[in-house]
């Protein structure tokens, strides 16, 4: 066990580079899920928390639902949609970066749009009168929120980067795990696991703990940030 | 010393004369403002007196178009509240709601909203309310007395004809309510309508023209100053002004 905590921090250290290139595919697939989910998720949020409108609580309702819907879940059914009998087969995206950036946006937007909703709503009801007395635009009004719940919506973000990257399920039945192609640090870790080869899996292991305690400590300071502010 | 963009000859409020035509609220089954019949055409500052809850606020947020009537109507200058009528309005809320940015930004966000850019004015207003040298802190850094001093210097960058203030000096310390008082005897020379909440008899005294005195939701009296202190239309307009219990 030892020996393999030795070459984890070797392979670490001497930038392996089947190790980093793991790594780097995770970080873009995640980041670029990320981006698609913000785009859709915070506009989605912002929309919700700001109008009222028939069915507007059941939809709510599903989208926190959806925050815990199981991966594995998500995987099957984007891989239904994708494989070559399914209605979008023609793209040929199954196995590919794309639909593991599709899959995560998936499990991303529900965490996005709900949390962000709940953000804005709060400050909707504060700010509600005063926009109407100084007879701000709707759109005016929803990048104010934006802009004023700016750290509290990073910390939002900040948790969907989370759930990306740390994500397996999904990301394995829809990229496949393959070698320099679809392969990122949650299904590498649980192959070599499997394979015996602990030291990669450790070491990919390793960084992804501190991506993720990473990204926590930046959500935590910063949500101090916003109270100090 | 900041000069607003009101000259001294500014022609009176265009708004006026302000109707309530047995203007009725209901809230949850209950009746918050009961067939209240008024016509505001005085100058100047009209204060809304009455013990807490009897519907001073609601009238006001009627007026203001934030709330509508269950019946009757608001008229201004003989016509219903419009976007254009209230872009001649701005309101102080009790609690000053400010946006979570600096001094200076939330005046220039509603500059912006106006498309004028002229800081310079903006720094000159956040001056008159003393609060030039705070500029740059956030605003919720601000003490309560500072906070409702910025609502009514971002009001007044909309510069209007009638300026709406829910109990702007409830609570604040001697200086914040004499500054803010002397900007409304300014504003009030610069014939800007002003309707003011208040608890403060000695307030009312000094700063207004008439008062609407409401209990219960309804109109017991409206009468202009030295006529309510001597001699009120109404019995709980009397006790209310003895500073007694009133049901």
């Amino acid at each position: 066990m030892s020996e393999s905590f030795y070459t984890a921090f070797y392979l670490i250290i001497s930038g392996d580079p089947n190790l980093y290139e793991i790594i780097l595919l995770s970080i873009k697939v995640s980041l670029a899920s990320l981006l698609g989910s913000v785009i859709v998720g915070l506009p989605l949020g912002a929309f919700l928390a700001t109008h009222r409108f028939r069915f507007r609580s059941i939809l709510i309702s599903v989208l926190n639902a959806l925050m815990g819907m199981p991966p594995v879940v998500v995987g099957l059914i984007v891989y239904l949609y994708l494989s070559r009998t399914g209605p979008l087969g023609f793209l040929s995206l199954l196995y590919t970066p794309t639909a593991m950036i599709i899959a995560q946006m998936l499990l991303v937007i529900p965490i996005i749009a709900a949390l962000s909703t709940q953000i804005i709503e709060d400050l909707h009801n504060e700010y509600r009168d005063l926009f109407y007395s100084l007879n701000v635009p709707t759109f005016k009004a929803l990048i104010a929120y934006l802009v004023d719940a700016r750290i509290s919506l990073l910390t939002v973000v900040l948790a969907g980067f989370g759930r990306a990257i740390s994500e397996v399920g999904a990301v394995s039945i829809v990229g496949g795990n393959i070698d320099h192609l679809t392969r990122v640090m949650t299904t590498a870790i649980a192959l070599e696991t499997s394979k015996g080869n602990l030291s990669l899996a450790l070491a990919l292991g390793f960084i992804l703990l501190a991506v993720a305690v990473g990204v926590n400590l930046f959500a935590t300071r910063a949500k101090y940030w916003a109270m100090d502010n | 010393m900041f000069k607003t963009n009101y000259s001294e000859n500014r022609p009176p409020c265009e708004l006026m004369p302000i109707k309530f035509c047995s203007v009725s609220f209901n809230k949850y089954g209950n009746c918050l403002i009961d067939k209240v019949s008024l016509t505001i055409e005085s100058k100047g500052i009209t204060i809304l007196l009455g013990p807490n809850g009897a519907g001073k606020s609601i009238l006001m947020r009627l007026m203001h178009g934030l709330e509508l009537p269950s019946s009757g109507e608001v008229l201004f200058r003989g016509k219903n509240s419009n976007e254009a009528i209230r872009r001649k309005q701005a309101m102080v809320f009790q609690n000053a709601v400010l946006l979570r940015r600096t001094v200076i930004e939330n005046l220039s966000f509603v500059a912006n909203l106006l498309k004028d850019r002229k800081i310079r004015k903006l720094k000159e207003l956040l001056e008159e309310v003393g609060l030039s040298e705070k500029q740059h802190l956030k605003a919720r850094q601000l003490s309560g007395g500072e906070k409702q001093r910025l609502s009514l210097a971002r009001a007044l960058v909309l510069q209007p004809e009638l300026l709406l203030l829910d109990e702007p000096t409830a609570s604040l310390d001697p200086y914040s309510v004499q500054m803010i008082e002397s900007l409304l005897i300014k504003l009030r020379k610069q014939n800007t309508k002003i309707i003011f909440i208040t608890h403060d008899l000695n307030q009312a005294l000094r700063l207004a023209e008439d008062i609407i005195f409401i209990h219960k939701g309804k109109l017991e009296a409206f009468q202009p100053v030295r006529a309510f202190f001597e001699n009120p239309e109404s019995k709980f307009a009397e006790a209310f002004i003895q500073g007694k219990l009133i049901f």
